[in-house]
Order: structure tokens, then sequence, then C-alpha cells
């Protein structure tokens, strides 16, 4: 098991090392002293595990694809930023942009997120076991963000085609975004979630309201959408 | 964006080490601002005395200067010379006819005062500035420090963070704010004056006014929510205290980390690394809108 000391190493020999990585690698790596330092562990495309043991500054895990990385500490902004595959969990807090623009895989945050939690998401999942800050889930395109905390004001603001699935209390909903009826097909994409986060026992997914667009910001319309 | 630190000490052992902590917190954060540097220091009181600090050009003669100022206070001097800085203790008695004084002498400046605020700002790189100043030495209660990528207003010394309005009062400030000229025109008419066109004068000007108002530090700053238009991360100080905000919309980066020996403030994370305890730190992110602050009884 490779252990980088990133009191000793510097970032960028960690992070080339990582890219280095064939798609069939998957040992496990642990990360000691990150130190704050940003955009730890950036980049990786190849299924190996990683923890890291200490907050982390802005980007860490950005643009991940199949490695799963493990933040046994706080993230600054923008933690799997981009990410496409794999799986990124903070134990700790999160900071502004968690997930922003992800594409796939799945973010788990065992304690808050802040402001604008998965902004622009298209299509990675989100899991939320704290609250989330305001404005999040703004412009979301595709994914599902699920919160069992509370969340600030503006949520969902201009959202287009993402769930957002939330337990606690909302502050207010952004511009178009409207509360749905949880169906099946949604209850049971929370049970995979939850599963997959690890929760699946605790919480009843039941005692979720479901959040939605209410298609009518759109430069197109939805029902049109088979004629495009 | 500009770097922002922070440090308050609950423990008395560490207020030795407060320069040196201060010092590579500031250092940490050279890159989110290499333009200027400063920083406030709450050191100790000297019963009777104010303590005004001064700045000259680079080689200006202090000794000629100084001598004036002790001919008029009639006591021993108390002073301490760093680099472009001098901080000289008067009883506040003579403080009126000393100002006077520096006033006549060209060259000098007046840039803070208070009980136990020391002040002192530059332009450079934070760690060369901390380095000229000698920071590290430097003891207290808490000190504030800022390191400035300037947007607002050109880079000058005036321009430096932290801006001080009143006695034992500093305002460091992450952003920039849009209704400056508007608030600034209205804390003119209500009797205080401004060095510079810096927008963060104006906050430190609106805080000074609130408290000359009676309002207590939570009050001024609940006051700045209202008042106050644009992005904006503060940390301010007082004689007895240490103060957060951040605008409804964060818009600008903010950490905190609290043990029972001190609370800091980083713009980043990076900056905390090395405090004592660290490790085992309460670490979070301040909320939008919210007041935090810390104060001595």
């Amino acid at each position: 098991m490779p252990t980088i000391d990133l009191a000793k190493t510097p970032l960028r020999e960690l992070n080339a090392a990582l890219h280095r990585l064939t798609p069939n690698g998957r040992e496990l790596w642990r990360v000691l002293n990150p130190r704050g330092q940003h955009s730890v562990v950036a980049g990786i495309d190849a299924p190996v595990t990683v923890e890291i043991d200490g907050h982390v500054g802005y980007y860490c895990a950005g643009m991940n694809k199949q490695a799963t990385v493990v933040v046994n500490g706080n993230a600054g902004q923008g933690v799997a930023e981009n990410m496409m595959s794999g799986q990124v969990r903070v134990r700790g807090d999160a900071s502004q942009a968690a997930g922003a623009t992800g594409c796939g895989g799945l973010l788990v945050i065992d304690g808050n997120a802040s402001a604008r939690c998965g902004i622009s998401m298209k299509g990675i999942d989100i899991v939320v076991k704290g609250s989330v800050g305001h404005l999040s889930g703004f412009m979301a395109q595709a994914g599902n963000l699920v919160i069992l905390g509370n969340a600030g004001e503006a949520l969902g603001d201009s959202l287009y085609e993402a769930n957002l699935y939330l337990r606690g209390n909302v502050k207010g909903l952004g511009a178009d975004c409207i509360e749905k009826p949880l169906r099946d097909e949604h209850k049971s994409t929370l049970v995979r979630l939850l599963n997959a986060a690890g929760v699946g026992n605790e919480v009843d997914v039941n005692s979720f309201r479901r959040y939605g667009s209410a298609r009518s910001l759109y430069h197109f319309h939805i029902d049109n959408v088979g004629r495009y | 964006m500009c770097g922002i630190v922070g440090l308050y000490l609950k423990d008395a052992g560490l207020q030795s080490e407060l320069g040196a902590l201060t010092r590579t917190m500031l250092g940490a954060l050279c890159d989110r601002g290499p333009d200027s540097a400063g920083f406030a220091v709450y050191g100790t009181e000297i019963p009777g005395h104010v303590k005004l600090t001064l700045r000259a050009r680079k080689q200006f003669d202090w000794e000629q200067a100084l001598r004036q100022l002790t001919d008029i206070s009639g006591t021993p001097r108390r002073e301490t010379i760093r680099d472009t800085h001098a901080v000289v203790a008067v009883p506040v008695n003579k403080e009126v006819a000393i100002r006077a004084q520096i006033e006549r002498t060209g060259g000098v400046d007046i840039v803070g005062s208070g009980r136990r605020m020391e002040i002192f700002k530059e332009i450079g790189r934070p760690d060369r500035v901390a380095e000229r100043f000698g920071l590290a030495q430097m003891t207290g209660t808490h000190a504030i420090g800022h390191t400035r990528m300037a947007t607002e207003s050109a880079v000058t010394t005036n321009g430096a963070h932290p801006f001080t309005t009143g006695p034992d009062q500093c305002l460091v400030h992450n952003g920039s704010l849009s209704n400056h000229n508007a608030v600034r025109r209205e804390l003119i008419r209500n009797g205080l004056s401004f060095q510079t066109e810096n927008d963060t004068e104006v906050a430190a000007g609106y805080m000074t006014w609130k408290i000359r108002e009676g309002a207590s530090l939570d009050q001024a700053l609940n006051a700045m929510l209202g008042e106050l238009d644009g992005f904006y991360t503060f940390v301010v100080g007082t004689e007895s205290g240490f103060g957060v905000l951040r605008d409804p919309i964060a818009c600008k980066p903010a950490v905190m980390a609290e043990t029972d020996r001190w609370v800091a403030f980083g713009t980043e994370y990076r900056a905390l690394v090395d405090l004592p305890g660290v490790e085992n730190a309460k670490v979070w992110e301040p909320e939008p809108a919210r007041v935090y602050r810390w104060e001595r009884c």
C-alpha cells in the first residue's frame, strides 16, 4: 500500500503518480498531511482507493474517474468538482460548490455542505448527511441531490432536470423550483443512494420531499424534446 | 483574492507566541495577496498611556522627531521603532499636545492609536513585510492580518489593510463594496474623516461610528449587514475582542477553528495548519450573514 506524506512529498509528485496508474490498478493509497493544499488527488482515472488523513483545500478529487477517494477531514471549495465516475466521501464538512458540474459517480458528505452544493450538476449523485447552504442545486441539470438535513435559501434555483430530495426544512425555494410527488421510482432511487451512502437502514425514504423544475424557465419546452 | 488571518488567544500562556503564530498564518496566504500586507497586534497596555503608531518614509530620522515628543510628554521615552513605523506610548493627558506636534512634524503620519493596538502595513510581499516589522517577536492577546490583491484602489501603503478609524479598532476585508461612496458621504456628514478613497476604510469608519453612537461590537456588525452592499468577509479587532462577518451571499471564502486555547480565522485552512493543536480543533466554515465574536470580560 503506497503511503504518501505530503509534508515530505510535493503534491505534484503524488498527483502525477496517480495519473500514471493503469486502468486495472486497484491498490489502496494513503495520503498524510494534506494541510489544506488545493487539488489533492485531482484527475485520477483508475479504480484505486485513496484515503486522505486530514483537511484538504479546494478541488480535492476534481474530475475523478473510477477512483474511490475518502477524506478523513473537511474539504474546501469544489470537492469532486466535475467528477465523471467513482466515489468521493468526505467524513467531515465540505465547503462551497461541492460536486459542482459533476457528470457521474457518487459524492457522500458525512457532515454539512455549505453554499451552492451541486451547482450545475450534470448527472452526479450527491448525498449530504447534514445540511446544505444557500443556492444548492443551482441550475442543476441531471442527477440526484439527497439532503438528510436542512437546505438554505433558494434551493434549486433555475433548476433543469435534476431531482432534489430533502428530509429537513428549506428556507426558501429558488426560481422555477417546486415540490413534486415522491413516486415509487423516486423511492427506489433514494433506497439505492442511501444504501450506497451507508445509511439505508437508518433513514426512511418516506420522510423525504422531492423538488424539481416547474419547467417554465427553459429556453426549450420539455414537451417538445422529441422534436429536437 | 486577498487573504485574511485572525488569531484570538484564550490561553494567556500563548501570548508570547502571538506574533510568531500570526507571521506563519500570514506567510501561508502570500499568494492570495502579494501587493501589500498589514497587521494589528493587541499588546500590553501601559496604564495611563495611549499608544500612537507613527509611520514615516524609509531612513527617516526618528531620533530627532521622537526627542521633540519627549520634551512635550515630560516622561521617560517609551517607543519602539520598527522599520518605517514607530510605536510611541504617551501619557493620556498629553495626547492632544503630542498629536499637534506630530502634525507639525513633516513626513510623519499617525496611522493608529489605542490603549493596546499597534498597527503596521506596507506594500510588498506579506512574508517580507512581516520580517521588516519583526512580527514574529511581537506579543499580545489577539492579532489580525491581511494580504492584499488590490482591486478597488491603488497599491499604496495607505491602501493596505488593516484600516483603523477609531481607538483600538481595526478592520480587514476580503471583497469589494459597491455603495462605499454613498456611505462615506453619510459618515463624513456625521463627523468622520477618511484618509483614502478605499472601500474598506468606509467599512471601518462605519463600525467606528456605530460604536461611538453606543453600539456593542455585536450590534455594530449586525448594522453593517444592513448598510453595506457588496462582497465582504470582515475580520475586526477591538481592545477586548475579535469579530467575523460574511456577506449574505458568502462570495469570499472563510474558515474558522477553535480549541480551548485559541480561536482562529483564515481565508483558507492552509493559514491554520501550524497552530498548536489544530489537528484536534473544531474546524468550520462561518455561516453567511451571521456575526461571530469573542470578547474578553
